[in-house]
């Protein structure tokens, strides 16, 4: 009896252990269930949630495959979502959140620059870490976000380039949404062409509201401006639901591609899925994916996001193949660094290089972008894209425009000992001449 | 037999001056080629071959339906089933794996495009002839000079024949051993088409002599002249359309707003579901009666007119009618349930674009000298007058309207007299919800159909409103096509961006020297 009473007071006295070591060290005993949190920071409701929900769903997938591989460091992967609701102050409050509070290893998130700019100042500040997919103006590198989507010369100058060689194109019109990823990329290609011996005269820029949907006028100017008697080309940073009246209204005045020659840089499959592509056949789009990129690795990840998604219609696009990349690297460099600590991902980051999804491979830059191939595909009439010219290898990001006048100087290397974001080559000053 | 095609290949093939390569004895060999040259080469020699599978080949690869097999088999994918393309003949037993469709760029596409022109230039239809003819013109290819001759000798449809001429004429420009009188000729048949191909044509010419030159150069200040003038046409009648488009948008508004005073936030949303009714009509249609679907807006009106009327009723009577009176919460109460109704839709629907079709007989324009307008926007702005006029009569001519206009100019009155004001404004604000639902139905032939539709049209439906002078129809309908007008006509000068924030300030000014609007109300209700 004495041995059985003897045996309970040991019992009490070890709970007793264990509820005080759980009092006084409440953070050692958070991390024991074992799981790396992982923040997903996209849009679900609002304006953006039709390109953003997307990229949700896919984070959710790779975490998921991952976890079946038996997770990351012998530990469960945990998908924190939230939604900032294309809400640009809101993103800031929910990168707060998941960084302080849900204390995520790697937030994945953002699609507008404006969220992006939003955010910056917090993952700064608190050290998290944020991986960016969209392709975007360039024009910034921060410690704290890796950008896995393109930057200009990734996607506008390949795209430019080609219609130069390829369709004799002499003058351009680029038109564009008017906020500040088409005006940035507007100003590099308009720098960039010039560079290149077209003439003032040549270029016609031309901004529109979000959302514009009446496009008889402008459209009509665009074919006054094609019919100088040199081939004219639209190079569009048009946004997202504005396209669709865009092309609706080519279509309708009768330009075919064949005449003059739209090259988009913000249409994917995803915004080809719910409209008549058929007027569209022949326009182009510049990209470093495509869904129709026909390799053992795409057909593997499309079959899985169809079986994931319970979809056999869902598309794959660019931003997604961005993500699928990004979150490889950072499972990659936190094997390598053997800790989910953002401050040693960091640094393990660099260097990183893992396959892509359309047969090669993508490395993470000292300047915290990737290396890409960069495609031009010409839209087909079932909406998906029919690869018409591809970069030989892969191309480094130029995070800082050469052909802008106050970033040409500048460079971003996260590297020590410079590890600086706009180091000014010319002044030899980190914090060059930027902003 | 065979010596002879093969002669005639041979003469046609040096005298179109193609590259050597093209020149093998199988014209379709070059269509498996891997690069897009190739293929175009390919094409142009394959229509001047006069293979009489030319034809049928060239149409498959315009709809992307040519395969070429891994040994040089060439298949015309149909649904039912593969056919050889050299001989027409079916084929059996094709392994689908081992094709790879021949490949099409713009270049190809081009290619094609002026293939198919010169092989149709003898079809049995003007129509064919015409777009034969229109593709020649763009292509400009000297080889098909022959061939346009003995198409025009015996042309009988005199528009053909025109447009032919003028394909004459830019192939003529093109070609190295015309004379210059035939070259200066030439020019002056482009002058008198006078449109902005024509223009661009002629400015695009170089190495010319000097009187060829100089022809043009008159010629293309000439065709210039022409469209500056039409082009102000043009932009009157986008500016009609815009306005009919603003005309809809705010129609129901000049109801629930005009003439009740309730400000209502959420109206945007009533157009919203509007389109999405479109949406589901096409779908049903599409899944059960696929033949009716060219009706499928004349049943869309009044069913988006019933779901909206509805859901405005239940938003009047479980809402607003306990908002009178207060402006301001009416205000935010009305914006919230926007919000409510959009992530609504967004939830049943998806947040992706819905993909509304268009009935042919509303495809593709009409040309009137040098205005082109799109059969689309003709339709809306006839619906959108339509709409108007039926309000108006509702208003006048029916005991509804009556009462409507009695309970609005004088409510304790209109009571006393036994009518049920709580009623009449239910219906009151249900007629303006359904008018914006059959303003969605229209929006969204031209606009996505987007849990956002909506709104893109408040603010610009609140601004007709209130520049037309609040409670009156005809008001709305002068200050709608008043804004579509001057917007159409500030847009070239000052962009779209800066285009609209000139027509807000204007409308401030305006609205600062007459607060009622254009058409202000007069009476004893004003000042009730």
């Amino acid at each position: 009896m004495a041995s059985f009473r003897q045996w309970l007071r040991g019992v009490g006295l070890a709970t007793a252990a264990v509820a005080a070591t759980q009092l006084f060290t409440p953070a050692a005993q958070a991390q024991a269930p074992a799981t790396i949190k992982i923040g997903i920071l996209h849009s679900l409701s609002g304006t953006m949630a039709i390109s953003e929900t997307t990229l949700k769903d896919v984070m959710l997938m790779l975490i998921d495959e991952q976890n079946k591989k038996g997770g990351l460091l012998g530990k469960k992967l945990e998908a924190v979502v939230v939604d900032p609701a294309s809400n640009w102050p809101l993103f800031a409050e929910k990168a707060r959140q998941l960084i302080t509070v849900d204390k995520v290893a790697a937030v994945f998130g953002c699609w507008t620059s404006v969220s992006r700019k939003s955010v910056l100042p917090v993952f700064e500040e608190t050290g998290g870490i944020l991986f960016y997919p969209v392709q975007y103006e360039g024009e910034e590198s921060s410690k704290n976000v890796f950008y896995t989507g393109a930057a200009p010369n990734q996607q506008a100058i390949p795209a430019v380039d080609y219609l130069m060689a390829n369709e004799k194109v002499k003058r351009w019109v680029l038109a564009g949404t008017d906020y500040v990823y088409p005006r940035t990329t507007n100003k590099i290609l308009e720098a960039y062409l010039k560079s290149k011996g077209v003439a003032a005269e040549d270029i016609m820029i031309n901004y529109t509201p979000f959302g514009h949907s009446d496009w008889q006028n402008i459209v009509a100017s665009i074919k006054k401006f094609g019919s100088a008697g040199k081939k004219t080309a639209v190079v569009s940073t048009i946004n997202g639901d504005a396209n669709v009246p865009f092309y609706k209204e080519l279509g309708n005045q009768g330009i075919k591609a064949t005449d003059i020659p739209v090259v988009a840089f913000s249409v994917g499959e995803e915004e080809l899925a719910g409209i008549d592509t058929k007027p569209l056949v022949g326009h182009l789009t510049a990209w470093n994916y495509f869904e129709s990129v026909n390799n053992p690795a795409n057909k593997a990840f499309i079959a899985q996001w169809k079986a994931y998604t319970k979809n056999p219609k869902r598309t794959t696009n660019d931003p997604m193949e961005a993500h699928y990349i990004g979150f490889n690297m950072w499972v990659k460099a936190v094997q390598k660094a053997g800790t989910t600590d953002p401050a040693k991902v960091i640094d393990a980051m660099i260097g990183v290089t893992v396959p892509n999804l359309t047969g090669g491979y993508s490395a993470m830059m000292p300047n915290h972008h990737i290396t890409k191939p960069v495609l031009i595909g010409e839209i087909r009439a079932d909406g998906q894209m029919n690869t018409v010219w591809q970069t030989p290898g892969t191309v480094v990001a130029n995070e800082w425009s050469p052909y802008l006048e106050g970033s040409k100087d500048l460079i971003a290397d996260w590297r020590a000992p410079l590890s600086c974001g706009n180091f000014n080559v010319v002044t030899g000053k980190c914090g060059g001449a930027s902003k | 037999m065979t010596m002879m095609c093969r002669l005639l290949l041979l003469l046609v093939l040096s005298v179109a001056a193609l590259p050597a390569h093209a020149q093998t004895e199988d014209p379709f060999a070059g269509l498996a080629s891997d690069d897009f040259d190739g293929i175009s080469q390919a094409i142009t020699a394959l229509a001047l071959s006069g293979d009489k599978q030319a034809a049928p080949t060239i149409r498959a690869l315009q709809a992307e339906a040519l395969f070429a097999g891994t040994d040089g088999a060439l298949l015309i994918k149909s649904d039912a089933g593969y056919r050889d393309a050299r001989t027409g003949a079916p084929v059996a037993d094709v392994d689908e794996d081992s094709l790879n469709p021949v490949k099409v760029n713009n270049k190809v596409r081009r290619a094609v495009e002026a293939g198919l022109g010169s092989l149709d230039l003898f079809a049995a239809t003007p129509d064919i002839r015409r777009k034969a003819a229109e593709a020649v013109f763009t292509s400009r290819d000297p080889a098909i000079l022959p061939a346009l001759a003995r198409a025009l000798a015996q042309e009988k449809d005199a528009g053909v024949a025109t447009v032919m001429r003028e394909a004459q004429a830019a192939s003529m420009l093109e070609s190295a051993d015309a004379v210059v009188a035939d070259k200066v000729a030439a020019v002056a048949t482009l002058r008198l088409r006078g449109d902005l191909e024509a223009q661009s044509l002629l400015a695009s010419l170089h190495d010319q002599p000097p009187a060829v030159m100089a022809a043009a150069s008159t010629a293309i200040s000439a065709i210039a002249r022409l469209q500056q003038l039409w082009s102000i046409v043009q932009s009157v009648i986008y500016g009609l359309s815009l306005g009919s488009v603003l005309l809809l948008a705010a129609a129901g508004l000049a109801i629930t707003f005009g003439v009740m005073g309730v400000i209502n936030m959420a109206h945007g949303e009533m157009v919203m579901l509007g389109a999405y009714t479109t949406f589901v009509v096409q779908e049903v249609i599409r899944a059960y009666v696929p033949g009716l679907f060219w009706a499928s807006l004349f049943i869309a009106v009044p069913l988006a007119f019933m779901v909206s009327g509805a859901v405005g009723i239940l938003i009047e009577r479980g809402l607003i009618r306990f908002l009178y009176g207060r402006p301001l919460e009416t205000l935010l109460a009305t914006w919230g349930l926007s919000l409510v109704l959009q992530q609504a839709v967004r939830s049943v629907f998806g947040a992706n674009n819905r993909d509304v079709g268009t009935p042919a007989w509303m495809s593709g324009a009409a040309q009137w000298g040098g205005v082109t307008v799109t059969y689309n926007r003709l339709t809306i702005v006839v619906f959108a007058f339509l709409v108007l006029a039926a309000l108006m009569a509702t208003l006048r001519y029916t005991a509804l309207g009556l009462r409507m206009r009695a309970v609005t100019q004088n409510r304790r009155m209109a009571a006393a007299m036994g009518i049920r004001t709580p009623w009449i404004d239910a219906l009151t604000f249900g007629l303006g919800s359904g008018i914006a639902g059959m303003a969605g139905v229209a929006l969204s032939q031209i606009d996505n159909v987007s849990p956002n539709l909506g709104q893109g049209y408040i603010i610009d439906s609140f601004m007709v409103v209130v520049f037309g002078g609040v409670g009156n129809l005809w008001g709305t309908l002068v200050s709608a096509m008043t804004l579509g007008i001057v917007n159409k006509f500030l847009e070239p000068v000052a962009g779209a961006v800066l285009g609209k924030i000139v027509v807000l300030v204007l409308l401030i000014l305006f609205i600062q020297r007459k607060p009622r609007g254009m058409f202000p109300l007069k009476g004893r209700a004003v000042e009730a």
